[in-house]
């Protein structure tokens, strides 16, 4: 069974975050990046599955300009079979990105389709399930598991109030979160091997965003805060700051 | 026309806090566009009967889609009814609480209008007569502000960011009975564990959050009795990854870039350093307070009260204050 994953480059989680001079994006400069965490636990999901199997194709998908190839490349390292860029301009418009993709998506013939819950960068939790909608697919968002028998997939979900089981019949899309499984590392060996499997990139049938960014903000400056005191002593005043300068008891 | 809808969701027979503060929002917002706040509520069969607390937020009529397949929330249920509400109310903007259930609903709504979403946003203005929103982004370490020339416009509202106002209104209760193709549900729960009637520590607007400086799983009841003396009805339990992965708390509890992102109104780090995936889930939190042994550890740079000292000494006086001022009300 043929797995497609849907990828995004995002910048590492520890980058000190500036504003650009245009005022309405991020300054990339210096920024080193990564696939998004959230996307790493997807891939690991699909080679778990596709082992599982002991057949299929795990595929490597993602949208943006040409240097989204870097990601694509380490999930080709982490066992990704062949990766697609889909060339164009992403945007926060995450309906303008699930158009893209659901249009390459509709000329692959992949019964499973899987994407990280959100992506590190922008947090909007929607591009799965509105691809997905686009589709017609059913999806089953935030798995932390799952398991594919025969058409099936049986899903492990943590929900507000506990742990929910969810069966959905393939073909199907999944958005994962953090699993039991912790995504594997390239090894060497993979990392060379990733430079020769395929990576194709064509241009993205991407429309003009809907959403317009007015302006990227830093927040203010939270004001220096300040040690109480030391030990349980500490307790009393600082309950009293909480109450009368605070006021968030 | 400047009409507002919110989607508010049933939980266990009544509507939720957080959906609430969407009325809420959806009120404020409708008055400076010139229109009206509705409600839209879907559910099992006499359901009717427990939306009347959408009025007194400010909704002039509530939605009510019942129907036996809505008795819980299911995707492939909601998504089109929510649609088709959307489509035949001719509404200029249409919210949902960013909770699991509105983060998972809306994008699919959404999609189905063809129109974008803003997720999580924190707040929301109208200036120059179009609605701008400003949410989050790089976990907090920055914020965007949005507009779009499409209606409607269409966001989900982060938790605890928007007040809840009471705001008596009309409340006009509308009942539909949704037309609905069994076979157009395709996912199944198969099973269910409740979690205990924990409050989620997303939703809640206290929360008390452990790490590794607890030294030992045993030493939660600590964490619980502050928790309790600030109020199970707002306070809830969070965890770092470092006891999540240990198995002494559930991933449920799991705050950071892993985790659960939350901003309440007051967060206790205890026993936790302040990993940069740690503070990508709660940065945003309005008054953070530190309790660590060591002076130098990061937490302290983010947090707005410290307490440098031994967490299990600390926290058994701080319950008791906390109790003690509580009880003084």
């Amino acid at each position: 069974m043929n797995i497609i994953v849907c990828i995004k480059r995002t910048p590492d989680t520890e980058t000190r975050i500036r504003v650009a001079g245009d005022g309405v994006s991020v300054d990339s400069s210096g920024v080193k990046y990564i696939v998004s965490p959230y996307d790493e636990f997807a891939l690991e999901g699909a080679l778990r599955s596709r082992e599982a199997a002991g057949q299929g194709e795990v595929v490597a998908l993602s949208f943006g300009d040409k240097s989204v190839a870097e990601q694509l490349r380490s999930a080709l390292a982490m066992g990704a079979d062949r990766a697609v860029l889909l060339e164009g301009e992403a945007s926060m418009d995450g309906l303008a990105t699930a158009q893209v993709l659901a249009a390459e998506l509709e000329t692959h013939d992949a019964p499973l389709i899987l994407f990280g819950v959100k992506a590190a960068d922008d947090d909007q939790q929607q591009v799965g399930p509105m691809t997905a909608t686009l589709l017609g697919r059913p999806c089953v968002t935030a798995v932390s598991t799952f398991e594919v028998s025969g058409d099936k997939v049986t899903c492990q979900r943590e929900v507000e109030g506990g742990h929910e089981v969810v069966e959905v019949s393939l073909p199907a899309v999944l958005t994962v979160t953090k699993g039991p499984h912790e995504p594997r590392y390239a090894s060497l060996k993979g990392i060379m091997a990733a430079k020769k499997k395929p990576l194709e990139e064509k241009p993205a049938a991407s429309k003009a965003p809907q959403l317009r960014v007015e302006a990227i903000e830093l927040p203010a400056e939270r004001p220096d805060g300040r040690i109480v005191g030391e030990g349980p002593e500490a307790a009393a005043e600082l309950v009293r700051l909480l109450r009368e300068e605070a006021k968030v008891l | 026309m400047g009409d507002v809808l919110a989607f508010v969701e049933l939980r266990e027979g009544s509507l939720r806090g957080a959906s609430l503060e969407v009325v809420s929002a959806a009120t404020a917002l409708a008055a400076k566009l010139g229109g009206k706040a509705h409600a839209l509520v879907l559910g099992g069969p006499g359901s009717a009967g427990a939306v009347a607390s959408a009025g007194a937020y400010g909704a002039e009529v509530i939605k009510v889609g019942e129907h036996e397949a809505l008795a819980s929330y299911v995707a492939d249920g909601f998504a089109p009814e929510v649609a088709q509400a959307v489509r035949e109310g001719g509404y200029s903007v249409v919210l949902f609480a960013a909770t699991a259930q509105g983060k998972d609903l809306a994008p699919r709504v959404a999609a189905l209008l063809g129109v974008p979403l803003a997720s999580d946003v924190t707040s929301l203005e109208v200036e120059g007569g179009k609605v701008v929103l400003r949410r989050p982004i790089y976990s907090g370490k920055a914020f965007a502000r949005l507009s779009t020339e499409v209606t409607p416009v269409m966001a989900t509202l982060r938790p605890n960011a928007f007040a809840l106002r009471e705001q008596a209104a009309a409340g006009q209760v509308e009942s539909f009975a949704p037309q609905i193709d069994p076979s157009a549900i395709r996912t199944r729960v198969v099973g269910f564990e409740a979690a205990g009637g924990d409050l989620d520590v997303s939703e809640a607007s206290v929360v008390v959050a452990g790490g590794r400086g607890m030294k030992e799983p045993d030493n939660w009841n600590l964490l619980e009795a502050l928790r309790d003396a600030l109020g199970t009805d707002q306070a809830a339990l969070g965890a770092s990854r470092a006891v999540v992965d240990a198995g002494w708390r559930p991933h449920g509890e799991q705050v950071g870039q892993t985790g659960k992102t939350v901003a309440p109104k007051l967060y206790f780090a205890v026993g936790i350093s302040g990993a940069i995936q740690h503070l990508a889930g709660m940065r945003t939190s309005g008054t953070i307070v530190a309790i660590n042994k060591d002076a130098d550890a990061p937490i302290f740079q983010v947090a707005d009260y410290g307490i440098v000292g031994d967490a299990l000494e600390v926290l058994p006086r701080l319950s008791e204050e906390v109790a003690r001022l509580r009880a003084g009300n």
